[in-house]
């Protein structure tokens, strides 16, 4: 951890450029090798999407169509691109980092000459990189066959989503980061890892569509990092900003995105200047 | 039954151990009830007409689906760990032992953590017990008390059945959630407010119908949108039975087909 605060001359900023990538593309062949994990993936994230799909498209149609300024179609579309977003931002989280901790692994790891959480997120995002394709995109060409939904009306909307769920993905890394280093204290995070669950789930509009909550309980949740991470690309998807107020968005996430990053550095730091490593 | 529960005390003494890990996992189960409940108020809240439902009335059904679910899955779910052991191969020690595959997978990791999904869905339960109109006769607490035996007995089969799936694709474990957690969720909200397709199947496929909705609208006496018959209470039974009967047999099957992954 020694490299924490230096500074790298160029060109070992450019090797440390190359090792990232590098790891990134070794994790997406990784990820890619499962594929009837992933196809199963699939389909039980296109079931819960027909569920939501059905009550949200339910809840508008009985008020008339239009509920909280959300149609039914939009309702629709909101519950496959969120059912689709699940393991691009990590929503239910990832046990390796978790894992290496506690059984002593993450030692070799804290050896690489490689900072630890720029490793991880290289990592984190190479798979990542393979959900958009993988299972992302099908439960909402799978929900459109049931269900009538809406698209993108303008070009300039699908470079917006992209680079909104590539930052909400990155906040989903940093998120689960917190947790993961939290094994170094308590040797066993379930109970905190499950918490960080429920909290992204409830607050992140993946239970529903924050516009839904009582008036009081969407503004606060809009000034969550939570909202970061499923809400707000989804609006974007649906077309609910003008450009400006997508940049705006988009901006409001990557603050969240450092945020939530340079804490969970500073998590590792104090962790690993008491860390008693498991194993012999 | 006495050895599950040796067997299930000596887990929780070996969890008890860990006193921070097993109470916060407890207290974070608990809160996904309360945030999920609460996702189904604030949908009913928006929605001025439930088939002729009243909000307690689908409260009522909400929990008589979630405490039923909550207790199998206490019971019996750690059956879905066959996948990790079919994985690894330890299923072959299991097998050698001289009990039931089944009895073990589900005694040897009882859970009692699990338990924190019960509580919140037990008050739900409550709550709506005390406040529905309903004239709590005889007859009507003895149906409530097997709709609570049939739904434990209905989820459970899932379970069984979705884990014996794993000794032919032990990669299918996520699907199979599909089945049990997906069922639950559907059953968060009365059937006639599904599409046809996803009412018969909730009805005829999977028939989860049975757990909740059906005793729900005998019970409560409720509006009955879809015309189902009043005699349909009485097929709740047959219908655990059946269940359980064919999630035995493919279980059975599976542990028969299962082949050992060790060299």
């Amino acid at each position: 951890m020694t490299e924490l605060g230096a500074s790298p001359s160029p060109m070992r900023a450019r090797a440390s450029v190359r090792l990232h990538v590098e790891v990134a593309r070794r994790s997406f062949r990784r990820a890619s090798t499962y594929r009837l994990a992933t196809a199963s993936g699939v389909f039980v994230n296109t079931v819960f999407g027909y569920l939501r799909a059905s009550v949200l498209v339910f809840v508008a149609v009985s008020s008339g169509g239009v509920v909280r300024g959300l149609s039914a179609e939009e309702l629709a579309t909101y519950a496959f691109v969120s059912q689709g977003m699940i393991m691009i931002v990590g929503l239910f989280g990832d046990p390796e980092l978790g894992d290496r901790i506690r059984s002593g692994d993450v030692v070799v790891d804290l050896y690489r000459p490689a900072d630890l959480q720029t490793w991880w997120l290289a990592t984190w995002l190479g798979k990542s990189a393979f959900q958009v394709a993988a299972r992302g995109i099908p439960p909402v060409l799978l929900g459109a066959i049931a269900f009538d939904l809406v698209w993108p009306s303008e070009w300039w909307i699908w470079p917006a989503f992209v680079a909104s769920i590539a930052v909400a993905s990155v906040i989903g890394f940093g998120l689960r980061f917190w947790s993961a280093v939290v094994v170094f204290w308590l040797l066993d995070n379930r109970g905190v890892d499950q918490a960080m669950t429920f909290t992204i789930t409830f607050f992140a509009g993946m239970l529903l569509p924050l516009q839904l909550f009582p008036g009081w309980l969407e503004t606060i949740a809009r000034w969550l990092p939570f909202a970061s991470l499923v809400q707000l690309p989804v609006e974007l998807y649906l077309g609910q900003h003008d450009p400006t107020s997508a940049l705006l968005t988009i901006c409001q996430q990557v603050v969240w995105a450092v945020v939530v990053l340079a804490l969970g550095r500073r998590l590792l730091a104090a962790a690993t200047r008491k860390v008693v490593i498991q194993g012999g | 039954m006495a050895l599950y529960g040796r067997l299930a005390a000596a887990r929780i003494r070996s969890d008890w151990q860990y006193r921070t890990s097993f109470l916060t996992v407890l207290a974070s189960q608990a809160m996904v009830m309360v945030f999920e409940f609460l996702g189904v108020v604030f949908v009913l809240q928006l929605v001025p007409d439930l088939g002729g439902w009243t909000p307690t009335e689908v409260a009522f059904m909400y929990a008589l689906a979630t405490v039923p679910f909550g207790i199998a899955d206490l019971l019996i779910s750690s059956v879905e760990k066959t996948a990790d052991h079919v994985q690894q191969g330890t299923f072959d020690r299991i097998l050698l032992r001289p009990q039931p595959a089944l009895f073990q997978l589900s005694a040897n990791d009882f859970q009692l953590r699990r338990i924190g999904k019960v509580v919140p869905s037990s008050a739900v339960l409550v709550w709506a017990v005390l406040n529905v109109d309903v004239d709590w006769t005889l007859g009507r607490i003895g149906v409530f008390v097997m709709a609570i035996v049939c739904g434990v007995v209905i989820y459970g089969s899932l379970w069984v059945a979705t884990a014996s799936v794993s000794f032919w694709a032990v990669a299918s474990r996520e699907a199979m959630n599909s089945v049990t957690y997906g069922g639950q969720s559907a059953n968060e909200y009365p059937l006639h407010l599904y599409r046809n397709w996803i009412r018969a199947t909730l009805g005829w496929g999977i028939p989860l119908a049975f757990v909740s909705y059906v005793p729900t609208q005998w019970l409560l006496d409720a509006e009955n949108p879809l015309g189902l018959s009043d005699r349909l209470i009485l097929a709740t039974p047959a219908v655990a039975a059946a269940m359980a009967a064919l999630a035995l047999a493919i279980w059975t099957i599976g542990i028969r087909h299962y082949q050992s992954t060790g060299s």
